[in-house]
């Protein structure tokens, strides 16, 4: 009999809601059946760790006296530049924005020490974090200069909005040619020397609900410690790639645009990172609990890293020149095994979403579930699934002249 | 046969001296080069796994100190710091040495210091900064 999310809230609020990870599912869906496990089951919880670079944090810093426009003039936090066209005490900061002095790959490959994801560690850490601002100077705000320490606890508000978080499935990165690479998916040993990874399999938030039937926009989240929620797609959501007879898409498919209050995270669940080569970035933790409405909600948190399939693709050619090639597919037990075969080689494999905390993840949003400490939503809005005909266009290029 | 890693610091003024060859001539050692780096007019460093009989590894040991070489484990210059870890496996797949392996039950990296021959590429590889070697 289907349950409605009102039933399994009644039964958290009691104590009494039956909750399960993604990962827990499995081996109870194989020994009570599809049928019994969906009448038993109330939610099952996701988890996913991993660099996610679209994050980034508006703030309000509150008002100087003089006052000061920090909207259109230049702020910096630990010398790291932050979006201020907003208004006077707003600005924005990225995972991936670098101080103006950072070489970056001038001596290559740049080491990118210090970035936009550190700042929102240190800041979630607990840290003071030098704010500097250049204005220009109005009548209504005169102030020019501004130099100072600023903690997260003194600011009125800081929001974590991440624009795109929780890939629903993603690519397997290798390296054909002769010579090391260095990428977003990890340092690349030349002649198939290593092969990269970046999912929790069958415990990521996406691949539990692959036609987004319980996570749409108004979903509440574990995110990076704290509470937050869905609230958009994410961009590049692309959910009418290849799937397979599960609904479980082949390719990097659907993503999440998330929301929630940094003051309530905490620094083990965001984390700043630095990729040789490449650049700075935020590791995101996020958990997502499924109302297990029905037999096919509850089927589809049963999947398994076996079932899963991801492209594995050739990043010294095929990525960076957009083509389309793809080397060959893999299962999420395969790749989580440590090796690969590819061309008659074995590959070793190395991930960069941390199953480990994906668990930990699940396990925390199971416990704050049964605790009666997390109340599930009802979304407002569903996301675009594989029908909507939503996909991602590349940019065509259209020269000026 | 016994065998031991080590890191060995010449000062300065032991760099252009063949010391290396006396282990092989004088103590029977087989000697296997994992790394050096000199720095002229500082000092050099060395990594090396020595194999040979007991008594005669630690001869060659003490006439390296007695010429004024530094002589460490290996394992002292390799820091993996378990807080900053975050456990995403990333440093497994370039690791040739069999030093950092997974718990593939836990998920969890497993390293094996001995194992260790300071090649850095999971230094290169951590986004997290979670291993340090100093050589």
């Amino acid at each position: 009999m289907p349950k409605t999310i009102q039933e399994i809230n009644e039964k958290i609020k009691k104590g009494e809601a039956v909750v399960l990870t993604a990962e827990e599912i499995i081996d109870f869906v194989a020994e009570e059946g599809v049928k019994k496990a969906a009448q038993k089951v109330d939610v099952v919880t996701t988890g996913t760790f991993g660099p996610m670079c679209s994050s980034g944090a508006f703030f309000n810093v509150g008002h100087t006296r003089p006052r000061i426009k920090l909207g259109g003039g230049k702020v910096h936090l630990n010398d790291v530049p932050a979006y201020a066209g907003l208004a006077a005490a707003d600005f924005y900061l990225g995972a991936t924005a670098l101080p103006e002095e950072d070489p970056r790959n001038s001596v290559f490959p740049g080491r990118f020490e210090y970035g936009g994801g550190n700042v929102i560690e240190d800041l979630v850490a607990g840290k003071d974090v030098r704010l500097s601002v250049q204005a220009y100077g109005t009548d209504c705000y005169p102030k020019k200069r501004l130099e100072t320490w600023v903690s997260l606890k003194e600011m009125n508000e800081a929001v974590l909005f991440n624009p795109r978080n929780a890939y629903q499935n993603y690519n397997v990165a290798v390296n054909i040619s002769d010579k090391v690479i260095y990428t977003y998916m990890g340092m690349l040993l030349p002649n198939l020397g290593n092969a990269t990874y970046s999912s929790a399999g069958q415990l990521s938030p996406l691949l539990n609900d692959p036609e987004y039937r319980t996570i749409g926009i108004g979903t509440r989240i574990f995110l990076g410690g704290g509470v937050g929620y869905v609230v958009w797609n994410g961009t590049q959501h692309n959910p009418t790639v290849l799937r397979g007879e599960n609904h479980v898409p082949y390719r990097p498919a659907g993503t999440l645009t998330v929301l929630g209050d940094l003051k309530g995270m905490n620094s083990h669940w965001l984390r700043g990172a630095s990729f040789i080569g490449y650049g700075c970035t935020l590791a995101v933790g996020i958990g997502i609990p499924i109302p297990i409405l029905d037999e096919e909600v509850l089927r589809a948190t049963s999947v398994k890293d076996s079932e899963i399939v991801a492209p594995v693709v050739d990043y010294s050619q095929a990525y960076p020149q957009r083509e389309s090639d793809i080397l060959s597919e893999v299962t999420y037990a395969q790749l989580r095994s440590g090796t690969i075969e590819l061309r008659g080689k074995k590959i070793p494999t190395g991930g960069f979403s941390s199953y480990f905390k994906a668990r930990e993840i699940a396990l925390l949003l199971k416990s704050w579930i049964k605790e009666s400490k997390f109340i599930l939503t009802e979304s407002v809005a569903t996301l675009p699934d594989s029908k909507s005909g939503v996909n991602l266009k590349p940019l065509q290029e259209r020269p000026l002249q | 046969m016994a065998k031991r890693k080590l890191l060995l610091t010449f000062p300065n003024n032991l760099i252009d001296q063949p010391i290396t060859y006396h282990l092989v001539k004088d103590y029977d050692l087989e000697l296997n080069i994992l790394r050096a780096r000199v720095t002229p007019k500082e000092e050099g460093r060395l990594i090396v796994e020595l194999k040979g009989k007991k008594e005669k590894l630690k001869l060659g040991e003490e006439f390296l100190k007695g010429l004024g070489v530094k002589v460490e484990p290996l394992a002292l210059d390799v820091a993996f710091f378990e807080d900053r870890c975050t456990q995403c496996t990333a440093c497994s797949g370039v690791c040739r040495s069999g030093a950092i392996t997974v718990d593939r039950k836990k998920m969890k990296i497993v390293f094996e210091k001995d194992k260790c021959i300071a090649c850095e590429l999971c230094v290169t590889m951590c986004p997290f900064r979670a291993v340090e070697i100093t050589f």
